[in-house]
């Protein structure tokens, strides 16, 4: 038995004002191919008098927090938000899958849920000619923005070569940005997610120091997620922060970066949950991709707001849900196969891994591949 | 000859809810007292006819020439004292309300301080009694016409009856043609008569009734007067007319919710996706020739309805009901099932709103004739071939559907016109949070708005369908007849006044006033004011830097008096309690008063 006490939570969660027209579990992703209902969830905890069991409701973590539910709610619940504070009452008693507590315990240990060493986090540099943010400002100089790379993208070799690719891509459109290089940490988006709330509070009290000790005012980051706790979950502090996709759309249109080369491919454009659903960001992406020469962009019909979910947010990365036999992942890529095109584009980390192993799992590696936005502008540098 | 007032003060009991308060015999008492008082009484109920009859006849037998009444607001009965007096030969502005009630026993406790409190309200009032000076009330003439902006059925039916009852009456129609969204329509419900039947019938009558000018392509450019004399300036074939009114009714109605806001659902981008109203508009084509709804190759075998489009949606800033489109679904549904009679025809919806008359019968008989309701409000839409999917969940199956249809209707709320900010700053209308025109008030005054002679008839004010727009329209014209047939309006007397004398003409009374009601005279060099257009909010006899101005019946002497009154309450009571043995009950205020230990009496 696992009791909430539900007539605070559903004050907290305002889910009084849900009148269960079902839009939620319409258009849930996981509600296709789980137990998950956000909708008869709410209706559970409002009819629950003063104490809702939350035990064996493994359902909780099938979650991706796609942002599909709270977006569309006509009364503006949040079912996400109401599934992500349910966690958090899992979280507090122990009660997580061994891989989540793993993540947890490294993200609180390293700076990082995937288990590696902080003195490696810069390591993808190499004999790059990247700033890091310590040595410019004991010089006196304060780039002009912080490129926050995250730890996938600092860690991952895959996703190492985005990292690089918008490193070049960055310099050659004159951008003045720094890394936090061993001084980076995770942003905490997924902690949060998981359910975290107490180690994701600490992180951010970590990094307001250190945003306010080198006097941050603008940065970028490579992930959709890292982008989105620290535009929308870290309290205001006046910092612009942009996705990587936004600064070098703008660098495009202005002229600073030019791309001469030709990238003769047809494209097609998944959009990100943490990019587009959470955030609007729908064009920036598109505009990259449409000043490659050579590109042609086939859009799928599941675009832009109803962009299929790839099923790695939320904590999905750790966690293989209760229905692990039928991927969203690989209908997206078969979405993508329908198209016609090559290759099948994103703009995060986490999108790039789980459609990757999709393509591999549909033995479809001859037929499309998976490309950051990032990689495929770098192609016509 | 000094003027010697001689004060009636009334307190009433309005049965137990100021009398199980506030100890009215005391209060009255005690008012029997105040300077300028020839006599206090108390009764249960002052409003009632044997109330009235009380101060008509200390009037005439006292010669009373000032009356103070003790009881609810003035917003509830200054009017009917300020007659009853009149009727006895006052000036209507001798008269002053002590609110005891709204202000005194229902906000506070059965005890001495409540009854202080009360007293203390009523010497004020005596106060001011004291000071008040009777006012002129004026008469202005009206203008014998009407103007109706919007020749849709709401312009239109308020037209008619305005002009029907003698008055010259011009409707201003933006488009070219009269008859607003509802000519736009095949069917009504729940009758499912011809729409254009409706409509053509009071498109003849408005077009030959000979006190109607009906001008198409025509739009409002400005508003300038008040109530019995406006002057509306119209565009028209490239010219401005001044078109004079005694009263003007806003009926510009409303626009259908734009559905491409609402992405998700593929409008605009899916041809199978279509609008409640694309398709009243494809059944109004000529029905014989087996034509299909665009988009569709073909009978559609499979149609359907989305309610609330745009509608109980905060996420899109619409959290407002659009009430007609449940009934406008079912309408449609039905004449969807007489041209496609094998088709699956299924309506989404979260409720079902059939609150008028024989509307949840119409929506018996569209279940009758196999039209499927489903509880759920679709997520999105998808493309499946030439076919579209519609992905909901069905809330009382408690389970993920996904439904394919050849044609996917949905139903679009109705919203303010996006030029209603225009129209607003024309007239000085308010909105509300939905955006629509704001009544004055909700219950009791849904046809007028908070300036005098400006009335609203249908969708303008909020979403509603032909029959209540007829209701409101017909409404608003005989609003708006009332100063017309009268010829004459009286003009608020509490206005201000400037004292020449001391006026400078410097103009800042006029930044402040929201009424435009205070010019400069050309001639003197002192500001005037229109008595008609003040309203008697003060603001100028506030900022006046020489004290020129008073608002009639509000003046500064008025004011300090009752000020004095509230600051030395307590030495006029000790005053009066020392000469005055008797009341325990006073004995206990004054113990109050002086902080010492009220003993509670039993």
């Amino acid at each position: 038995m696992l009791k909430i006490e539900s007539r605070q939570f559903i004050k907290d969660h305002e889910l009084y004002a849900c009148i269960q027209c079902g839009k939620c579990t319409g258009g849930c992703p996981m509600a296709m191919k789980t137990k998950l209902n956000p909708r008869s969830l709410i209706y559970r905890i409002m009819l629950s008098g003063n104490g809702y069991d939350i035990e064996g409701r493994e359902e909780l973590w099938d979650c991706t927090t796609c942002n599909t539910c709270s977006s569309r709610c006509p009364k503006q619940v949040s079912p996400m938000e109401t599934i992500i504070a349910l966690r958090g009452a899992f979280v507090e008693k122990g009660r997580v899958h061994p891989n989540v507590k793993t993540a947890l315990e490294s993200t609180f240990r390293h700076g990082n849920p995937l288990t590696m060493p902080r003195e490696d986090r810069a390591a993808w540099v190499g004999d790059l000619p990247v700033k890091l943010m310590a040595d410019e400002v004991a010089l006196n100089h304060n780039p002009d923005y912080l490129y926050f790379v995250g730890c996938t993208p600092s860690y991952d070799p895959r996703i190492q070569q985005v990292t690089r690719s918008i490193v070049n891509l960055f310099q050659q459109g004159g951008v003045d940005f720094g890394i936090l290089g061993e001084e980076e940490s995770c942003c905490g988006s997924e902690i949060r997610r998981l359910g975290e709330q107490g180690l994701f509070e600490m992180m951010v009290e970590e990094y307001q120091e250190v945003f306010k000790g080198y006097n941050i005012q603008k940065m970028f980051t490579t992930s959709p997620h890292c982008y989105n706790a620290f535009k929308n979950d870290y309290p205001k502090s006046g910092m612009k922060v942009q996705h990587y996709t936004e600064v070098l759309a703008n660098r495009l249109a202005s002229g600073d970066l030019k791309l001469s080369g030709n990238f003769e491919k047809k494209i097609t454009y998944h959009d990100p949950c943490y990019l587009g659903k959470h955030n609007q960001v729908f064009d920036e992406p598109r505009a990259v991709l449409q000043s490659v020469p050579g590109v042609t962009l086939i859009e799928m019909d599941r675009s832009r707001e109803k962009s299929l979910c790839c099923e790695g947010g939320g904590g999905r990365m750790w966690l293989e849900g209760t229905n692990p036999s039928t991927r969203l992942a690989q209908m997206r890529v078969n979405e993508a196969l329908e198209t016609g095109a090559e290759i099948l584009a994103t703009a995060c980390p986490f999108c790039l891994l789980t459609l990757d192993e999709a393509v591999k799992h549909l033995n479809a590696q001859d037929k499309i591949r998976v490309m950051d936005v990032a990689e495929i502008a770098a192609q016509a540098l | 000859m000094v003027f010697t007032p001689k004060v009636g003060v009334y307190i009433c009991h309005c049965g137990i809810n100021i009398g199980a308060t506030v100890d009215v015999p005391t209060v009255t008492e005690f008012a029997s007292h105040l300077p300028g008082v020839t006599i206090a009484r108390d009764y249960t109920y002052m409003c009632s006819d044997p109330g009235q009859n009380l101060i008509k006849k200390d009037i005439a037998e006292l010669s009373l020439n000032r009356v103070v009444v003790a009881s609810c607001s003035p917003r509830m009965h200054e009017p009917t004292f300020r007659a009853t007096i009149s009727d006895a030969g006052l000036n209507p502005y001798c008269f002053e309300m002590a609110n005891i009630r709204e202000q005194c026993s229902w906000v506070h406790p059965h005890g001495a301080s409540t009854t202080i409190k009360a007293m203390e309200l009523v010497a004020s009032a005596v106060a001011k009694a004291n000071h008040l000076q009777p006012l002129q009330v004026r008469q202005v003439s009206v203008i014998p016409a009407g103007v109706v902006i919007g020749g849709g059925i709401a312009g239109l039916q308020s037209a008619l009856d305005i002009a029907e009852a003698g008055f010259q009456v011009t409707i201003v129609e933006r488009s070219e043609i009269l008859g607003g969204h509802v000519a736009m329509l095949h069917r009504t419900f729940p009758t499912l008569e011809l729409t254009s039947a409706l409509v053509n019938e009071l498109i003849e009558r408005v077009k030959n009734h000979p006190r109607i000018n009906a001008l198409t392509k025509a739009e409002v450019l400005e508003v300038g007067g008040y109530v019995g004399n406006f002057q509306v300036k119209v565009m028209h074939d490239n010219q401005v007319l001044d078109v004079p009114a005694g009263a003007i009714v806003v009926a510009t109605g409303f626009e259908p919710f734009d559905a491409h806001r609402k992405p998700e659902y593929g409008y605009g981008v899916y041809p199978q996706v279509i609008t409640t109203l694309d398709f009243e508009q494809f059944l109004n084509q000529k029905t014989e020739d087996g034509s299909s709804p665009r988009g569709c190759s073909g009978d559609p075998k499979s149609i359907i309805f989305i309610q609330c489009v745009g509608s109980r949606d905060q996420s899109i800033g619409n959290p407002y009901c659009s009430r007609i489109c449940c009934m406008v679904t079912t309408k449609q549904a039905l004449l969807a099932r007489q041209r496609f009679p094998t088709a699956d025809i299924s309506v989404f919806y979260m409720d079902i709103r059939a609150y008028g008359k024989g509307f949840e019968e119409f929506y018996d008989q569209a279940r009758a004739e196999g039209v499927l309701y489903r509880r759920g409000n679709p997520s999105e839409i998808l493309q499946h071939g030439n076919r579209v999917v519609v992905r909901a969940e069905d809330t009382l199956l408690g389970e993920q559907v996904e439904i394919e249809a050849d044609l996917v209707v949905l139903a679009v709320g109705m919203t303010p016109r996006t030029d209603t900010s225009v129209v607003a700053g024309l007239l000085k209308l308010a909105r509300g949070a939905d955006g629509f025109f704001m009544e004055a008030h909700p219950k009791l005054r849904p046809v007028e708005t908070a300036m005098a002679g400006v009335f609203l008839a249908g969708a303008c004010q909020g979403p509603k369908d032909i029959s209540e727009t007829i209701s409101q329209a017909r409404a608003a014209a005989s609003a708006a007849m009332i100063p017309l047939m009268r010829g004459q309006i009286q003009v608020e007397a509490a206005t201000s006044f400037v004292d020449e004398e001391l006026c400078a003409g410097c103009g800042q009374c006029a930044q402040v006033c929201a009424y435009s009601a205070l010019s400069l005279h050309p001639v003197r060099g002192v500001m005037t004011v229109n008595a008609v257009l003040c309203q008697g909010c003060g603001a100028c006899a506030v900022t006046c830097p020489s004290g020129a101005i008073n608002v009639n019946h509000f003046t500064f002497d008025q004011f300090f008096a009752q000020i004095e009154s509230l600051s030395n309450g307590l030495e006029l009571f000790t005053e009066r309690s020392s000469k005055n043995s008797g009341s325990t009950a006073m004995l206990e205020s004054e113990q109050l008063f002086r902080n010492e230990s009220v003993v509670p009496k039993n």
